[in-house]
């Protein structure tokens, strides 16, 4: 089904250009087009019919049905609508907000905000389209697992003790009133015609959104694919010495991006014979593990639980990047 | 006089909002005082989850993305 993009990129590059195969230029020039013309198609398509179909799933309804909800189902239910909506990071804050005033444990709402930013439908289908399903399935149960036990966690240490005093009261508040006043609201039933205006707007809001990550993600991709010594990362990482994936968690840091730029990078590091493991870890570090994201957190956390969560993401990051070594190579 | 507040925590999008508030209401000829608020603990109180969200005399009525012209016309004209 791919196909045909491999082929427009031989045609432009070898024919209308007239590159020789084989050579550093034409494969680094070759892989830009391939990926470029596939994901952007795909953006166009897929997440026009993914909304379509999501429209009527909003933050509201879904901490409406979290809010009074068991706590062992809560991290699964949490990290599971974390995968399937997504929003601006610049929601995040009055998401978490909304979340606490409604009496949802500290827990649940990080389970949904930590898988929200590293799974989501432009990540999974950049995902199956350039690293196959295989690939994509471990992505996904990586990025919930770590959601569901770093939600696990927080509430185990008792987090909310750590929260911003004004958003412990509301916390505090809510739980005595165990969500009486949620949950009641009744779905809006939704036309076709506003599907397609909610579909079309967040295609372009989305498209908007990541465009040039697209390209900054494919270029470094395509850079390394024609530039680093075919070989080169083989050599000196292929055998996932334990202290490269720590080492790539920490790289990831200060790197910011998000899912859609990282993924062709990822596709170029497993092509070029890093180890599963530490290319996941690299990668779940660069999109979820940011300065300026945590900066924003400040305003509803203290500084101790602000630590805390980032050295939670870093070990979790690190052990699944071990685990998945671990299996891989003894395979 | 109106007094409108558009909540959120200052991305593009909440800047976007103002303005278009402010151009529609100049168009028709209304007088608005637009604020922008972007204090965490001032948008939980309204209850948002969404931003940029538009508070019109202290009543919420858009959350979620920049309004439609159209919206806005007819949330003025009340």
């Amino acid at each position: 089904m791919f196909e045909i993009f491999t082929l427009f990129a031989d045609w432009v590059v070898y024919d209308l250009f007239g590159l020789v195969r084989q050579e550093k230029l034409g494969d680094a020039l070759h892989f830009f087009i391939e990926d470029t013309t596939k994901i952007f198609v795909l953006l166009f398509v897929m997440i026009y019919f993914i909304a379509l179909v999501r429209a009527s799933l909003d933050v509201e309804r879904i901490r409406n049905f979290l809010a009074g909800k068991h706590r062992a189902t809560g991290y699964v239910l949490g990290a599971g609508f974390g995968a399937i909506t997504p929003f601006c990071s610049c929601s995040s804050i009055p998401v978490f907000l909304g979340f606490t005033s409604a009496g949802i444990p500290v827990g649940i709402t990080m389970a949904f905000l930590l898988t929200s930013p590293l799974i989501n439908e432009v990540a999974v289908l950049l995902l199956v389209s350039l690293l196959g399903w295989e690939f994509t399935l471990l992505y996904v149960i990586a990025g919930v697992t770590v959601g569901i036990f770093g939600g696990f966690f927080l509430d185990q240490i008792r987090a909310e003790r750590w929260l911003q005093p004004f958003a412990a009261k509301a916390y505090q508040k809510a739980k005595g009133k165990e969500a009486l006043a949620f949950g009641q609201q009744t779905a809006a039933v939704l036309s076709m015609r506003e599907r397609h205006q909610f579909a079309k707007g967040e295609t372009m809001e989305i498209i908007g959104r990541v465009w040039k990550w697209v390209f900054l993600g494919v270029g470094l991709g395509a850079a390394m694919h024609g530039f680093v010594p075919q070989g080169w990362l083989e050599e000196h990482l292929g055998d996932g010495q334990w202290w490269s994936v720590p080492a790539a968690v920490l790289l990831g840091i200060p790197l910011y991006s998000n899912a859609t730029g990282v993924i062709p990078v990822m596709e170029s590091l497993l092509v070029n014979g890093l180890p599963v493991g530490t290319t996941l870890a690299f990668c779940m570090s660069t999109v979820a593990a940011s300065f300026p994201e945590f900066i924003l957190l400040k305003q509803v956390m203290q500084w101790k639980l602000l630590a805390t969560l980032f050295l939670m993401l870093l070990v979790s990051f690190t052990l699944v990047g071990w685990i998945l070594n671990l299996t891989y190579l003894i395979k | 006089m109106k007094t409108i507040k558009v909540l959120g925590s200052g991305c593009s999008k909440c800047i976007q909002t103002a303005e278009k508030i402010k151009k529609a209401a100049d168009g028709m000829g209304i007088a608005v005082e637009v604020n922008k608020e972007t204090d965490a603990e001032t948008i939980m109180n309204y209850g948002v989850m969404r931003t940029p969200a538009v508070v019109i005399d202290e009543a919420l009525v858009h959350s979620g993305s920049v309004p439609a012209e159209a919206d806005i016309r007819s949330w003025l004209a009340e």
